[in-house]
């Protein structure tokens, strides 16, 4: 047997190189297993048209764990993020109103003073609460979950320091954390605000990657999960990644390659290897197997325990229990190459096209999106989250021509009918036409256009139903109860098989805290 | 993208030092020459102008405005006379600051209310079911501050009624060069001064009056370097620098009660019920955590430090504002929040929170100073404030 290597990671997706990397620092011999061409899974940066670099999937960073970037050294191996410093919400099609959010704080209270003076005074002490709830969150985002129902040793002590940490908190953020795990985006906000646009812009963050609309109870939580970014030591704030998002990725394989991982490419896993219920090996499509001491899966947990290992080997009620994890992709991603750049209609100052760009008119817009969703259509005028890396990083595009990322939801994994290449070309028009409402000359700009639908994020990225977090972040699925209960350490019912993804605590974006819990776990058990 | 008060044109016009500041996202001159020693003495002996427009301005009006301003702030508005003027800060339920401002009652049932930072929302959420509406005046009325013993004349000379009949903290209508404006016997400086409230059309016409007035009085436009010496040594607090808004910050440690910023004498707990009365009763009792002082640093002691490092003493040219420890019986007793030498007094004081223990009036303490990135202590002297308060002030 060849058992050259100490660990296998299955999946080179950010998370995967983050084990990696922790792993091989730490001294162990690592064989990252990629099945594209390109490392990264969803964080990825491709040339899909001549001379333009589509950030193809994730788009934006601000979740990357702070200690990941100080433990691998990653402004080393290139990692570079530029501020994307406001938000533009065009509110009518056509010329009409608009919100601009921007980071200079007394130019944005003047901006929502134009909507209601009672929202410009509310705003920052919404944002304050927020970042008061992150930082009450955090300390869970950071260690490994404990098992409240069958706690050892390690479990004791994690509840311990999360009991004492809590104590500690304001009864008043208590009270308002209680009301961000129960209550919809849109609830929780009307409680603050009273301008509709300025609450559509926040409730998104309470519907992105996740199969709920914004007055679906659940979502407030899921809102905070996206406040909770800092750059340098700053809460909430989103950034790009020089080169795109596949520039993060690089530079945790650059991090990797130098503690001596060894990465390959076009490196498909088929099989676990398990023997005597112990992983040993890899069995590649290509026929080749490959053994080792542990394998780590960085898939999502469908593919770690459903597809990569044979039901047999895991008890019932856990193969029970990731059927019923919720994947239910909602959302799409467009990609364009542009030969110039749009034309907003409302849009009061062209440095607003460097910042984000939100098709979220209304509460009532994105709810109706939803709706479309809820009985098995893509929405007819979805919101759409679009950035123009371009405007931020001219090196992504020939001098002059620019790159568009649009994120686009709703666009059920399961649509009536399934999808299929008419489908997908529709739902592209539909997003096309939708941003035309609002930036007429943008059919005639573009030079190229990729549309990618959950079920095309299934087949080119693997991520199951499409979903981008390996599953939705929902409270259910979170913490101690994600991917399982019982199975939320980073271990599985297999001895030595390891899962490392976004569906593991603490769950989806690029944060690298998944790949660094598992990897520490992982050595934890090596002693 | 910064906002332009209605002085704009004449203090940009000033300004050769090209120093500004962001204030409540106006422009606001830190100074108008390179240097701002003379606007400071124009403070003290002479007379200097203020363009304070920035300041929140909101106006309380209809039958239960009173009801409002008692529910909210901690002294008793009741006792406020029409054309009368009060200080006053307000707290959240617990008891912390939120902001201060002043209350000018402008007529029996209109009140007009200045505040640091916006407060539009905290007056409306207190304001349900009363009969009252909050109108955000901060752009409609534009105000400059007149301050120093000169002040008076020029007004005098130019008001079409004397200001010498108006008395402190009280206001009155009047015309200045044909503006029409409400001229308040109030101020950031601790001395005589009057701030003038008008219509922001009439902005440039009341400066340009004031400038020319003022010409043989040595007037001069001011800005926040020379106001913030004024103010250390006037004892005035400044929001974000010497406290924190309870309103800015989430965590306990940041907060403060007015019993701990020394304006206890402006909590008046026997009238009806105001936000944070429990609470500021219970701390009453129990007496506060920490007490508001000033500070004497020793010139001997600052002088020894420095001769221990071969160097001659060197004294702050403008105010601080970055808070250092202050010591006693070899132990931290708390923060020093700002600072600067007074060239008027000829003393280092310094605005500082300590233990109540230590904050009676002639107790040794020490504060940090750094020289070279060395830390030393600094002799003190606790005392009362204001460091400065002349009898023209309220005469």
């Amino acid at each position: 047997m060849n058992t050259q290597y100490d660990t296998l990671i299955i999946g080179g997706g950010h998370n995967g190189l983050t084990t990696a990397a922790y792993l091989a620092r730490a001294g162990r011999k690592v064989l990252v297993l990629e099945r594209r061409h390109v490392l990264g899974g969803a964080a990825v940066s491709e040339e899909i048209y001549p001379g333009f670099k589509y950030t193809v999937c994730s788009y934006v960073v601000s979740l990357l764990r702070p200690e990941v970037i100080r433990e691998l050294d990653l402004p080393r191996h290139g990692l570079e993020i530029l501020p994307v410093d406001s938000s533009f919400v065009p509110m009518q099609a056509s010329r009409g109103d608009y919100l601009a959010l921007w980071s200079d704080p007394a130019t944005t209270r003047e901006e929502i003073k134009r909507h209601s003076p009672r929202d410009a005074d509310a705003y920052p002490e919404f944002n304050q609460m927020m970042y008061n709830m992150g930082f009450a969150v955090k300390p869970i985002l950071g260690m490994v979950p404990p098992d409240p129902l069958a706690p050892g040793l390690d479990d004791v002590r994690g509840l311990l320091d999360l009991l004492k940490h809590f104590k500690g908190l304001e009864a008043k953020t208590i009270h308002q954390l209680t009301k961000l795990m129960t209550m919809s985006a849109a609830d929780f906000l009307d409680e603050w605000f009273e301008t509709d646009v300025l609450k559509a812009l926040t409730a998104i963050n309470g519907i992105i990657g996740t199969m709920l609309g914004p007055r679906s109870p659940g979502t407030a939580y899921v809102m905070l999960h996206h406040f909770m970014g800092e750059l340098d030591g700053a809460f909430t704030v989103w950034g790009f990644q020089k080169g795109g998002t596949g520039g993060v990725s690089q530079a945790i394989a650059g991090a990797a390659r130098r503690f001596g991982a060894e990465l390959r490419c076009n490196a498909a896993a088929a099989q676990v290897i398990v023997k005597n219920g112990q992983a040993v090996g890899v069995a590649l499509e290509s026929g080749e197997e490959i053994y080792a001491k542990t394998i780590v899966s960085g898939l999502d947990p469908r593919q770690t325990f459903l597809k990569l290992v044979e039901p047999k080997h895991l008890p019932g009620d856990f193969v029970h229990a990731i059927r019923n994890f919720k994947f239910r992709g909602s959302s799409g991603k467009v990609n364009l190459a542009l030969d110039g750049l749009p034309t907003f209609t409302s849009m009061p100052d062209p440095a607003l096209l460097q910042g984000m760009i939100e098709i979220c008119p209304s509460l009532d817009y994105v709810e109706q999106a939803y709706d479309d969703a809820k009985y098995g259509d893509f929405s007819r005028r979805p919101y759409l989250d679009v950035l123009i890396p371009s405007t931020i990083d001219p090196t992504l595009a020939p001098p002059g021509k620019h790159i568009m990322t649009i994120f686009v939801q709703y666009a059920p994994y399961k649509l009536n009918g399934g999808w299929d290449d008419q489908k997908r070309e529709a739902f592209g028009d539909a997003v096309i036409n939708t941003l035309a409402e609002f930036a007429p000359n943008i059919k005639d700009v573009i030079l190229h256009r990729q549309v990618l639908t959950p079920w095309d994020l299934e087949q080119e990225f693997g991520l199951t139903e499409g979903n981008i977090f390996h599953g939705e972040l929902t409270l259910d699925q979170l913490f101690f109860l994600r991917p399982a209960p019982g199975w939320a350490r980073f271990r599985t019912p297999i001895r030595n098989y390891y899962q490392c993804g976004s569906g593991t605590h603490p769950g989806g974006g690029i944060t690298g805290g998944p790949g660094r819990l598992a990897a520490l776990e992982i050595l934890k058990d090596w002693k | 993208m910064p906002r332009f008060t209605p002085f704009y044109s004449r203090t940009s016009a000033l300004c050769a030092s090209h120093s500004w500041q962001e204030w409540s996202g106006f422009l606001s001159a830190n100074m108008y020459e390179l240097h701002h020693v003379r606007e400071y003495y124009a403070i003290r002996t002479a007379a200097a102008l203020m363009d304070i427009s920035p300041l929140y301005k909101y106006h309380l009006h209809g039958p239960d405005a009173l009801k409002l301003l008692n529910r909210v702030v901690t002294r008793n508005v009741s006792k406020c006379a029409v054309g009368q003027v009060m200080y006053t800060p307000w707290c959240d339920e617990r008891g912390k600051v939120i902001d201060d401002g002043t209350i000018a009652r402008l007529e029996e049932n209109l009140y007009r209310l200045t505040a640091a930072d916006p407060n539009l929302r905290w007056f409306q959420d207190n304001a349900i079911g009363l009969d009252v509406q909050i109108d955000d005046v901060t752009e409609s009325i534009a105000a400059v501050a007149l301050q120093g013993p000169l002040s008076r004349d020029i007004l005098n000379a130019l008001s079409s009624s004397p200001v010498s009949g108006l008395h402190y903290y009280r206001l009155m209508q009047t015309t200045i060069a044909g503006v029409s404006a409400t001229i308040s016997r109030t101020g950031y400086t601790g001395d005589l001064g009057y701030e003038i409230w008008i219509a922001p059309a009439d902005a440039e016409r009341l400066w340009d009056a004031l400038m020319e007035t003022g010409q043989p009085y040595k007037l001069r436009a001011a800005g926040q370097l020379a106001l913030d010496m004024a103010r250390i040594e006037a004892g005035l607090l400044l929001v974000a620098v010497d406290f924190v808004s309870a309103k800015k910050t989430l965590f306990e440690v940041q907060k403060s009660t007015p019993f701990e910023l020394g304006l206890g004498w402006a909590v008046k707990l026997d009238k009806s019920n105001f936000v944070g009365r429990e609470a500021l009763r219970k701390e009453k009792k129990r007496g506060p955590a920490w007490a508001t002082v000033g500070l004497e640093v020793h010139w001997e002691s600052l002088e020894q430090i420095y001769r221990s490092f071969g160097m001659p003493i060197h004294l702050p040219e403008s105010a601080w504002s970055i808070a250092v420890p202050v010591y006693a019986d070899g132990r931290q007793i708390g923060k020093a929040t700002s600072g600067m030498w007074s060239p008027i007094l000829k003393k280092y004081v310094v605005l500082a929170r300590i233990e109540p223990r230590y904050a009676k009036p002639g107790t040794p303490v020490s504060m940090e100073v750094t020289i070279e990135a060395h830390r030393k202590q600094a002799a003190a002297t606790v005392v009362t404030l204001p460091f400065f308060n002349p009898e023209r002030k309220r005469k």
